[in-house]
């Protein structure tokens, strides 16, 4: 083909697909971009119109109250350190309500394949329910229906002497530093260590030589041992210490607000029943054959599943738990329903104290787009690591 | 004469694609293996029985005995409608006469096309029994039920009766259309929620600013879902485009949304969107600035919902629409996209059943829907300080169950149907 008939060939430029490729491409863009300038405009004028500021000078500002139960309380009130604390409270209940709730769920997605019939039923009525209501709800009713009537703090009662329960806080029995407490902890790490050589080398002796390891066993008495040595040498560095209830206040022991033993209760709760299913799915998704020969060559049902299923089941439920994971960050937020001092409570607090609204709302989605992106980060890593094990 | 073949024995019937069961097992060997095969499990089911038996007594006791539901009787009007002025409320059934009609009619009409359809194929065509369909919406049943029993008068009673019986009439009236008609029988259910709308809303009627309880929940989760599905539709083409530039918009869209929850949505369209209204126009009202947060938020998943439905479509299929010579937009409307957006149905349900739990965020930023008619009911003289709430919330938990685990049922026999995932 020579350069002319290409040259007659080539379509006139409106029906140039690279053309037309272009200009679709310019023309969203600038149809975007316009949007994107109005509203900006739109806004700029209002907020004039009205006398708010647009910058973040506000979060230096004095807000003359702190956040309870964010561990911030000393630090000096400000604005940006509110902020923190209400982020830091929801870093707290997805600490402890993401291993609860994996917990939780694989409990309830291995009772739905139980061979036990009442097993079974119980599993599927949890499940069955608990997905098919709002978490909000299961919230509102943990705080209203079980929580608030629990005794008030004047009345509050210790259960076997070591839990004190009050619908304000409950408290659990803690450590205690004493003296020499900073030497007794780095010993602790140093008996860890001790416990993981011994973890090795007994897996190792093992692979070598084929005698039974009972390395979980040989590790925990290397620990104790030394960690035990290591309390009674330094005189009781470290001690239980129980909550009290005086005059109002719980001293002693590892407090917890309600509202966040509410939220986090939960949201474990309500998440485990979507997790469960998850978990049944990917057991389910494991070839039969796996099962069948892991009772041909005699293993329990516990071995089984530790062995065989699970490992399996795991990498295929990661990418969905990811998903789960991050639907219990984002549903912390409404703990705005009852009080507890997350970041979405703070933020609106912010807004009610006469803060410019913009601002605060656009603090309160970069904080949880940092979180989401962090925990899909994460998850994705670990999801590729196990991934491609398994194509060894 | 006869035909010899008339004499060989009758071929049994085509065994039917029937799910494997195991072998009828006596009483005793079904308890054996399912509730004693070891000590272990012996162990389970008497601590499960217990347990069972103990949960089942305090749930029987405390529905019919211990529960106050006087709170529940009063406020039964705010639960359904929340303030909808009580003069006008010819109108929630007038309306959902009409509605119901329209539905029924439309139903029909394409259930007696199907069967034509099936017919001019040579195909059976199943129509589910009476005793299958109690099955299925058993939990809507029952909810009925419970509703009924706790209004204070008969009225209630008698309306539902009746839109039962217009819906009836409607769905075996709908099969008796011409069939020129019957083409068109999407056109009736757009009139009849045209018709919905305009006797709720017009010659001084109730705009939606002032709808509630569970009549509002039922509206956000309907018109978020149909206005969020065009944006969900558009977002996820452009996710899917050879074109970097929709691909970058589309992306930073939903994943922009997708990072952040609902709350904050809500919570900007009630203290940020004022902001975005240019001078002169009004400022919307709660529940418009709720719903436009809700459609931007389900845009998003919607968008991954039919992402992944375009995903599922095999290859060949658009490399063959464009061999034949189709340009971009017939190959989407003619081939992809019809099978895409059958395959995405299930999710697509998935999606309206986690809107409708989510509508209940709308208490947070105070729109009168069930959850705030709980607490508002709470918060009355006679009812304040009693923790009733132990009793409101089961109800309003009651009415959230049986619309998702119906849904999902019904989800989840779609997808049997159209034999998605099984490919």
């Amino acid at each position: 083909m020579t350069a002319e008939t290409r040259a007659a060939v080539r379509p006139p430029w409106w029906r140039n697909l690279r053309v037309l490729r272009a200009v679709a491409q310019i023309a969203a863009v600038l149809g975007a971009l316009a949007v994107f300038v109005f509203l900006l405009l739109t806004v700029r004028t209002n907020l004039e119109a009205k006398g708010i500021s647009t910058s973040f000078d506000f979060l230096t500002q004095p807000a003359g109250f702190t956040v309870a139960g964010s561990g911030l309380e000393r630090t000096e009130p400000i604005w940006k350190f509110i902020i923190f604390g209400g982020a830091k409270n929801t870093l707290l209940s997805i600490a402890l309500g993401l291993p609860l709730t994996t917990l939780l769920g694989l409990i309830v997605g291995v009772g739905r394949l139980s061979r036990n019939f009442l097993v079974r039923q119980a599993a599927t009525i949890y499940v069955e329910t608990l997905r098919n209501i709002p978490p909000l709800l299961v919230i509102l009713f943990t705080f209203l229906a079980l929580l608030l009537p629990l005794p008030t703090i004047q009345n509050a009662t210790t259960v076997a002497d070591l839990i004190v329960v009050s619908n304000r806080e409950i408290a659990f029995p803690s450590l205690a530093n004493q003296e020499n407490a900073a030497i007794f902890w780095l010993l602790v790490l140093v008996a860890l260590a001790a416990a993981a050589t011994v973890w090795i080398w007994r897996s190792r002796l093992f692979d070598r030589t084929g005698r039974p390891h009972h390395r979980v066993l040989w590790s925990l008495a290397t620990f104790a041992a030394i960690a035990a040595a290591a309390w009674f040498a330094l005189g009781e560095p470290v001690v239980i210490s129980k909550p009290v209830v005086d005059e109002r206040v719980i001293t002693g022991g590892f407090k917890m607000l309600a509202s966040y033993v509410t939220v986090t209760l939960a949201l474990t709760v309500y998440t485990a029943s979507h997790v469960a299913e998850i978990i049944r799915g990917s057991i389910l998704a494991v070839p039969k054959g796996q099962t069948e020969a892991s009772f041909a060559v005699g293993l329990t049902n516990f071995q089984r599943y530790r062995f065989v299923v699970l490992p399996q089941a795991a990498r295929i439920a990661i990418p969905p738990m990811i998903n789960q994971y991050l639907n219990f960050t984002k549903n912390t937020s409404l703990a705005l329903a009852v009080g507890y001092a997350e970041v979405t409570f703070v933020i609106v607090t912010v807004i009610g104290n006469a803060n410019p609204a913009p601002q605060s709302i656009a603090i309160l989605m970069v904080v949880y787009l940092v979180f989401s992106l962090t925990i899909s980060a994460i998850s994705n890593a670990v999801n590729r690591r196990l991934q491609l094990a398994s194509k060894r | 004469m006869s035909d010899p073949i008339d004499l060989m024995p009758p071929l049994p019937p085509e065994a039917e694609e029937a799910p494997w069961r195991p072998s009828k097992l006596t009483p005793r060997e079904w308890a054996r293996e399912n509730l004693f095969s070891n000590w272990w499990n012996s162990l389970l089911t008497v601590l499960f029985g217990v347990g069972f038996v103990y949960l089942g007594y305090r749930t029987l006791r405390f529905v019919f005995v211990s529960a106050d539901w006087e709170i529940v009787r009063i406020n039964l009007t705010n639960f359904m409608l929340g303030r909808f002025p009580r003069e006008e409320i010819w109108r929630v059934w007038v309306s959902a006469y009409v509605l119901i009609a329209a539905v029924g009619l439309t139903v029909g009409a394409y259930h007696q096309t199907a069967v034509e359809r099936a017919a001019e194929a040579g195909l059976p065509h199943a129509t589910p029994s009476v005793s299958d369909r109690l099955k299925r919406f058993w939990p809507a049943i029952l909810l009925i039920a419970v509703l009924l029993a706790l209004s204070e008068t008969i009225t209630p009673l008698l309306i539902v009766l009746g839109a039962f019986a217009v819906g009836i009439a409607a769905r075996f009236a709908g099969p008796l259309l011409p069939a020129s008609i019957r083409r068109w029988s999407w056109a009736i259910l757009l009139v009849g929620i045209v018709a919905w709308l305009q006797i709720l809303n017009a010659a001084g009627g109730v705009g939606w600013n002032d709808w509630g309880g569970l009549h509002l929940t039922l509206f956000m989760t309907v018109a978020g879902i149909v206005l969020a599905f065009p944006i969900g539709l558009l977002a996820a083409l452009a996710r899917r485009s050879t074109l970097p530039a929709l691909r970058i918009l589309s992306v930073t869209y939903i994943e922009f949304i997708r990072g952040v929850p609902l709350i904050t949505l809500l919570l900007m369209g009630q203290f940020m969107l004022r902001f975005f209204v240019p001078e002169g126009f009004p400022v919307p009202s709660d529940v418009t600035r709720a719903l436009i947060a809700i459609t931007l938020f389900e845009g998003a998943y919607v968008a991954e919902v039919v992402r992944g439905g375009l995903q599922a479509v095999p290859r060949g299929q658009s490399e063959a629409a464009y061999a034949v010579g189709l340009p971009t937009p017939k190959v989407m409307r003619f081939i992809v996209l019809p099978q895409a957006l059958r395959a995405v149905i299930p999710a697509m349900v998935g999606q309206f059943i986690s809107l409708f739990k989510d509508t209940s965020l709308l208490y947070i930023i105070g729109v009168l829907e069930m959850l705030s008619v709980s607490e508002a009911a709470n918060a009355q003289p006679i009812f304040q300080g009693r923790g009733l709430s132990s009793v409101t919330l089961p109800l309003v938990g009651l009415i959230y169950w049986v619309g998702s685990y119906t849904m999902s049922k019904e989800s989840r026999r779609i997808e049997r149907k159209l034999g998605v995932g099984e490919r």
